[in-house]
């Protein structure tokens, strides 16, 4: 347990000592988009007859825990590959679980920073209602997980900073960007709504939203059911990898 | 006795190259052992497969009769590793940085043989400062100081004194025969032949992914009189 410890401290320290990139900037990214589609949008658009910057909150909130968990463990690993610092994790004998474990929740905690970081700030400016705190917190911490493993797959499989720009930049954005985030689904043509279906982040954010609003396009047990098995999933894919030593030790 | 380190028919390819082309070593406890070799000999994949950094293809190896893959995690805990490699995480201190080695290794609060560590290794004075503003060589003893925390059986350093200054480099000897005298196995890879000379009881020498000569240095330096190590690993590399 030591080991488990002192690697989550270690993770979290890391982003802890430059957290004005890590934890500030992404929460006043947040807050432009907020600022410019609310400011376009709140005269014209109504969903679930929420105003468009409440709608468009949980969304945000919920986009800047997914993506902040995933750079979180994917940055730590890739850097600490090229740097060969990773030695000093491989050396010791940590157990997989442990070493899977540290990475997620030191990932998952600097998510749920930035989407606390995010809701505080917008609270000045729109009155936001909370109807079910307890389905927030569960679709957030177990997104920000979700990711946070993600993360971790992606960090040890990549080689280089870019390989890591190109799965952000056409996995991790068109999956967070095309759930929802900025619309209810049902506004759609038939397909893409159909297509959404497939995309878990939508899920995410609509039982997250779901837990502000008491509305949903889909009701937040599914949702809930549906985040957990793919976290799931992707849990034991990264367990067996780390196990078998995929990428790291070769 | 079980030996410290027990090598047995280790091959490792890495695509058509031949790294490690069947090698078999048995270190015993206490010894202070020399591997040494030429540029790519193989030295450092044999210390990856030891250290279960690298995966084997064929062999078995074992630290103090566990063996590293099946049982990596007690392999693990006695085995302290110096990397060839300068590698550090520049976000730390040098105290962070050992405290959180030791972590790894499963101990808290080893402050008492922390700075115990950093005395011998003259770091006593760069306790706080960041890795960043370490020079090259302050770097490499804090990585000599980051496999010690756990006080390991078997210590393996990878060119420990590339790029240490010549007092520094009397005070590691110094430091890694006490650890030695104390009863910890050293497994030494080193281009300096004098060191190894003065230092290691016994040396395999390493070419082409094989070991082509293994014995007491007093019995290699014998079957070529007058000779020097360094002549003596000349006249070995060019059979
Ligand atoms: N990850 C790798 N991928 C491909 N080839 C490798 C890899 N690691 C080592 N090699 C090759 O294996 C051979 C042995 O390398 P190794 O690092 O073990 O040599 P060495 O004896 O430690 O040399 P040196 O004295 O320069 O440190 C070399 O030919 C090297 O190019
Ligand atoms: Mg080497």
């Amino acid at each position: 347990m030591i080991g488990f410890w002192t690697l989550f401290y270690k993770e979290v320290l890391r982003f802890w000592k430059v957290a004005f990139q890590t934890v500030a900037a992404p929460v006043l990214t947040a807050m432009l988009y907020l600022l410019i589609f609310g400011h376009v949008l709140e005269d014209h658009v109504q969903v679930h007859g929420v105003g468009y910057t409440s709608f468009l909150i949980p969304g945000l909130v919920m986009m800047q825990v997914l993506q902040n968990a995933f750079a979180n463990s994917s940055s730590s690993l890739i850097q600490a590959k090229i740097t060969g610092s990773i030695v000093f994790v491989l050396l010791p004998p940590l157990p997989y679980s442990a070493f899977f474990a540290a990475y997620v929740l030191a990932a998952l905690l600097r998510g749920l920073m930035v989407g606390v970081g995010v809701l505080l700030v917008t609270v000045w400016f729109v009155d936001l209602q909370v109807v079910a705190p307890g389905w927030i917190l569960a679709f957030a911490v177990l997104s920000g997980a979700l990711f946070g493993a993600l993360g971790v797959v992606a960090g040890i499989w990549v080689e280089k900073f870019d390989q890591l720009a190109a799965f952000q930049n056409f996995l991790i954005m068109p999956l967070t960007m095309l759930s929802g985030v900025f619309y209810s689904i049902y506004t759609l043509p038939a397909f893409w709504q159909r297509l959404s279906h497939y995309n878990p982040v939508f899920y995410m954010i609509d039982g997250f939203r779901y837990g502000f609003f008491g509305v949903s396009d889909v009701a937040p047990a599914l949702s809930l059911a549906v985040v957990a098995a793919s976290l799931a999933a992707v849990s034991v894919l990264t367990l067996l990898l780390l196990k078998r030593g995929w990428k790291l030790r070769n | 006795m079980t030996p410290a380190v027990s090598i047995v028919d280790v091959v490792k390819t890495f695509g058509s190259l031949k790294a490690l082309a069947g090698v078999s070593l048995d270190i015993a406890q206490g010894e202070f052992f020399g591997l040494l070799g030429p540029n790519g000999a193989g030295k450092t994949t044999l210390i990856s497969c030891l250290a279960g950094l690298s995966r084997p293809d064929a062999g078995r190896v074992a630290v103090l009769g566990h063996d590293v893959q099946a049982d990596f995690r007690e392999a693990r805990r006695l085995l302290g590793v110096v990397p060839q490699e300068l590698v550090f995480d520049p976000f730390f201190s040098v105290r962070e940085t050992l405290r959180i080695q030791s972590g790894y290794f499963g101990i808290r609060r080893n402050d008492d043989w922390i700075d115990e560590i950093l005395h011998h290794l003259d770091l006593a004075g760069k306790a706080e400062a960041n890795m960043r503003g370490l020079s090259g060589g302050m770097k490499r003893r804090v990585l000599v100081a980051q496999a010690l925390v756990h006080k390991p059986p078997v210590i393996v350093l990878d060119e420990p004194t590339a790029g240490v200054d010549v007092e520094l480099r009397q005070g590691l000897w110094q430091f890694i025969r006490r650890l030695n005298g104390e009863g910890h196995t050293i497994i030494l890879t080193t281009h300096y032949l004098e060191e190894a000379e003065a230092l290691c009881h016994r040396i395999a020498l390493m070419k082409q992914g094989q070991v082509v000569a293994l014995d007491s240095t007093a019995n290699l330096m014998a079957a070529h009189p007058g000779a020097s190590l360094e002549e003596v690993f000349m006249r070995t590399m060019r059979r």
